[in-house]
């Protein structure tokens, strides 16, 4: 690990992230400023490509996501919280290793260098990496008496594709229970929430969703922190079952351990409100 | 029944002929999704592990042994290639090793190139309205991209009560985020577009 003070990475935060979560986009930032990981945004980033790319056409999708990779600082990794955008960024660059035709032409057309040696990671790798001291050095809040579902969705270790690089199985509760919460693992953690059909089918996803919850509420969770921030959006949208969770980003809950004080402005965004909770466990004032 | 005798191992088996096979669709697919396929031995457990495969018309076991029958019709118009989202659990699971999520991919892929019947139009409209937004700004823009999507089916109340709540929640942004040197992802564009609207 490195006695810097300040770890240097470059943040893709990705559409998500930066529109319809900005909750937890500005956790992250917060989180990793306490950690001392200096997340430099990655100048004029565009879509990863997503779903709807990959669907219509693979030239396209490869050029989206590889035109970040042009974009990206050498010798700084390349840090995602997206799963499907880790997994797009990844594929691309898999993809140009593969075709060095694919990869000059790009090259030469952006008049930029795409470094194959990029390392593009998970923010949560980036935690398991250099993270665990500096989390309990900085931890301010405990969260004691938070039972949490990790939620982890559909991406980010099933493609065959990413599991030829780092498994976060068991990561989420291995860092959340540092910061002093305690996981009910026994629910569906790993169930995909529906992706874009939430947006084309909500009936296919509703009976899904309410599983995933009701599966949680039987553990004796008492809210559910995701991965994603789509699956965020997607369990709280299409749940229509009785009794609701929390949903939180992981990012938020993370930055509450370590001292945030602007999550003010990060609960009104939610669906399920989960004020009620933190008051009573004593996390928000 | 009387017991095979062993010394019989040797003789030939008739061929099983399928008629109109079309194995260059096999081959096609093959090559696109760089999979093997045709290991399927029909045990399910992809289709016991989907959790789309009530609103499939057929599962992705069928779906695999109409590929290896080369049944092109049947395998470019059905709903599943369109339902899957890639979640991989198929992939995931499969004692064969196949990853039949990049199947379903290269099928869906197919089909557009194909022109074949799409068996679930709005699925491909909301795919349409999100490159749409990606081509102007670069970026996702959740709110156009839903409302040119309503246009598209016509479907104006549905989910109203979901969209108003996002909207109340803020987790729509009215203006869209843009990418500034928009000119780099226009020009990806041309590689692709359908031709129609």
């Amino acid at each position: 690990m490195s006695r810097r003070p300040y770890l240097n990475f470059s943040y893709f935060p990705g559409c998500s992230m930066a529109t319809t979560a900005t909750e937890a986009n500005e956790s992250i930032k917060k989180a990793a400023k306490v950690l001392g990981f200096n997340l430099m945004e990655l100048e004029d980033w565009n879509c990863c490509g997503s779903s709807s790319a990959q669907t219509m056409c693979k030239n396209l999708s490869l050029g989206m996501a590889a035109r970040n990779l042009s974009l990206a600082p050498p010798g700084w990794p390349l840090v995602a919280m997206c799963p499907r955008c880790l997994h797009y960024l990844r594929s691309a660059q898999e993809c140009l290793r593969a075709s060095p035709e694919a990869h000059h032409a790009l090259e030469d057309h952006w008049g930029r260098p795409i470094p194959l040696d990029l390392e593009i990671v998970h923010f949560m790798e980036v935690l398991v990496r250099h993270g665990t001291d500096r989390l309990k050095k900085n931890l301010k809040r405990s969260l004691q008496g938070v039972k949490f579902v990790p939620y982890y969705g559909c991406t980010l270790f099933r493609p065959p594709r990413m599991q030829k690089e780092k498994y976060f199985q068991g990561e989420m509760e291995n860092l959340l229970k540092m910061l002093g919460a305690e996981p009910a693992p026994d629910a569906y953690a790993y169930r995909c929430c529906g992706s874009f059909l939430s947006a084309t089918d909500p009936e296919v996803v509703t009976p899904l969703v309410n599983e995933i919850i009701d599966s949680a509420v039987a553990a004796r969770a008492n809210c559910i922190v995701t991965a994603c921030a789509m699956c965020q959006l997607n369990l709280e949208i299409r749940c229509t079952s009785k009794v609701r969770l929390p949903v939180f980003h992981f990012s938020e809950v993370l930055a509450l351990a370590l001292g945030a004080e602007d999550y003010e402005e990060w609960w009104p965004r939610h669906i399920v409100d989960p004020r009620p909770l933190l008051e009573e466990l004593k996390l928000v004032a | 029944m009387s017991q095979p005798k062993l010394q019989e191992k040797s003789r030939e088996f008739p061929a099983v002929e399928i008629s109109g096979m079309n194995r260059a669709l096999a081959a096609d697919i093959r090559k696109r999704s760089g999979t093997q396929f045709q290991r399927c031995f029909q045990c399910q457990t992809c289709a016991n592990g989907c959790p789309f495969v009530q609103a499939m018309d057929y599962p992705p076991n069928v779906i695999m042994r109409m590929l290896q029958y080369g049944m092109e019709q049947e395998v470019l118009r059905c709903s599943t290639i369109w339902i899957c989202v890639g979640c991989h659990t198929c992939s995931s699971q499969c004692p064969m090793g196949i990853d039949i999520a990049a199947v379903m991919d290269s099928l869906r892929l197919k089909a557009v190139e194909a022109g074949a019947p799409i068996a679930k139009p709005n699925i491909l409209d909301f795919h349409e309205e999100v490159l749409r937004s990606l081509e102007r700004y670069g970026r996702a823009h959740k709110l156009s991209i839903m409302w040119r999507y309503k246009m598209q089916t016509g479907r104006w109340f549905s989910d109203l009560d979901v969209g108003l709540k996002m909207l109340a929640r803020r987790k729509l942004e009215l203006r869209p985020s843009r990418v500034k040197n928009i000119g780099e992802i226009t020009e990806l564009f041309k590689c692709y577009w359908r031709e129609s609207k």
